[in-house]
């Protein structure tokens, strides 16, 4: 999206009440205007950006520094990663991907921002706090004093299908396990996602057929059956796309069904 | 709940700091109010949670639910405090564990059945009192994360002129459209990661025509006395450190990027 046309829907955003901004993609900045277009949402809100970390310029994160500390809002910087080292990282995004992503966590750390480094968990629950012990001193190795982490669990869509399994036809939410639960912990029950062709109702489902509801923010605030296997994940871990500043309980063990 | 008043005192969570409580209501009673209210998180982090009861009656303080309040009035298995980070929820449930164990079974009584928001008008101000926001009693309503519309369009749909909060720990507070306010009260539990040992509660006073004037009061306690006390309690030395720092050592991941770089950790 152009930056008018994201200036478009900023203001109409105003009239819904939107707490926060996200910015996701693709990578946002290869789009030329994503510089400006963090800026001007500063105006707004409260805004967070969802980048790989390996485009980042310099003259980038000093506009964007100064546009933060003028703005009451924070700037969140948020780097996807597919694990907390190359081996696990680079078969999935690339060659030298993850040492260019850490490249990106440490000059993001140099212009003051406080990077929160995003994983998918490719590997085995019970070797998470081994795994994330050694990402942290890597990240304090790197010049990161103060790293944040957020660890998401693994959706099997896109080429997940085919590395792990698709979701089969009984991985749904069922009106059972909804009973008692805590419906906010669903991303579509308190976000909507834009993209060019209109607006979505989450950034997991964007390109489902059946995700997109309408054209404004203020046509899409309608009810979504709950009808994808990534709902299931959804509910199994709660929060998935938010930042922890958002708050948002993650379910405990006796309401997740793994 | 409806009663008409010009000055109200509003403290946030308590978290069993009975010795900043002790503290305040003295300051408070001293200023003169109309009525006193808290906002809810009576127990957590700190020693000794019976002993904030009997101050609350004492001062006729009335209270409203917070998140910390109905787990533990229900004996549940958590705090319910919002966190999603591991190492956030490791030491919540340390504090958890701590205060559910040590809350009478009087206490837990009163606790349940606290009110989950209050309200009350102030010249022609209606003012809304709720723990975390008014649709989510674990909401985190962050300074650098709550757009202003947010709150306008929120505060219209309710009907109010003022609303309230706290939850988060860090006292802060915006003028919105029309005279309207959004006011985080801060908590009397801990500091508010600014080098300080000092807490915080507010005063809100109305003035007619004008819109309601917002203060917020630094409260200085025996916190070393309260460092003590959480030692001998077996409660964590990160929280310890907190209490005498004025730096917050744990829940540090739930803070937006602009609260995390003003803290120490």
């Amino acid at each position: 999206m152009s930056r008018a046309q994201v200036r478009t829907h900023l203001d109409e955003s105003v009239d819904v009440g939107v707490k926060e901004y996200y910015f996701t993609g693709g990578e946002p900045f290869l789009n030329p205007e994503m510089v400006p277009i963090l800026i001007d949402s500063l105006e707004y809100g409260p805004a967070t950006v969802l980048t790989n970390g390996t485009v980042l310029k310099e003259r980038w994160l000093e506009q964007l520094a100064a546009a933060e500390e003028a703005s009451c809002y924070s700037l969140e910087f948020r780097i996807s990663i597919d694990g907390f080292c190359a081996e696990q990282n680079d078969p999935i995004r690339g060659e030298g991907t993850f040492d260019r992503a850490m490249e990106g966590v440490a000059l993001l750390n140099e212009f003051g921002f406080l990077p929160i480094v995003t994983a998918a968990r490719s590997w085995r629950l019970e070797e998470e706090e081994r795994v994330v012990d050694a990402f942290l001193d890597r990240l304090r190795a790197a010049g990161c004093q103060r790293p944040r982490l957020k660890i998401l669990p693994m959706l099997r869509l896109g080429a997940e299908e085919t590395r792990s399994s698709p979701y089969a036809a009984s991985d749904r939410v069922t009106r059972t396990m909804l009973e008692g639960y805590d419906t906010s912990q669903f991303i579509c029950e308190h976000s909507r996602i834009v993209s060019d062709r209109g607006v979505h109702v989450c950034p997991i489902l964007l390109e489902m057929p059946d995700s997109l509801l309408g054209a404004k923010l203020g046509d899409a605030d309608k009810s979504f059956a709950l009808k994808h296997g990534a709902c299931l994940t959804c509910y199994q871990h709660g929060a998935i796309c938010s930042n922890p500043s958002a708050g948002y309980r993650a379910p405990s063990s006796s309401e997740s069904t793994e | 709940m409806s009663i008409a008043a010009t000055r109200v005192a509003l403290l946030g969570g308590i978290y069993s700091n009975y010795l900043a409580l002790q503290v305040a209501l003295r300051q408070i009673r001293e200023a003169g109010v109309d009525a006193i209210y808290c906002l809810g998180d009576l127990g957590a982090f700190g020693p000794y949670p019976d002993r904030v009861f009997p101050l609350l009656q004492q001062y006729d303080v009335q209270s409203i639910q917070g998140n910390y309040d109905h787990s533990v009035g229900h004996a549940l298995d958590d705090c319910r405090c919002g966190y999603t980070d591991p190492r956030d929820n490791h030491y919540a449930q340390k504090s958890y564990d701590y205060t559910l164990e040590n809350t009478s079974s009087a206490g837990r009584t009163l606790l349940r059945g606290l009110p989950e928001e209050i309200q009350f008008e102030m010249g022609r101000h209606r003012v809304l009192l709720c723990h975390g926001s008014p649709t989510k009693v674990n909401e985190f309503l962050w300074e650098s994360t709550t757009s202003t519309h947010y709150l306008n369009v929120m505060l219209n749909e309710l009907g109010v002129d003022c609303l309230c909060a706290t939850h988060t720990g860090i006292k802060w507070s915006r003028h919105l459209n029309d005279d309207k306010c959004f006011v985080n009260v801060g908590v009397l539990g801990r500091p508010e990661n600014d080098g300080q040992t000092c807490v915080w509660y507010a005063i809100l006073s109305e003035h007619g025509e004008r819109p309601l004037e917002i203060q917020f009061v630094p409260v200085a306690y025996d916190f070393q006395r309260l460092t003590r006390e959480m030692a001998s309690e077996g409660l964590p030395e990160e929280f310890q450190e907190t209490i005498m720092t004025g730096w917050w050592t744990t829940c540090l991941e739930s803070l937006p990027a602009k609260e995390r770089k003003r803290g120490r950790f």
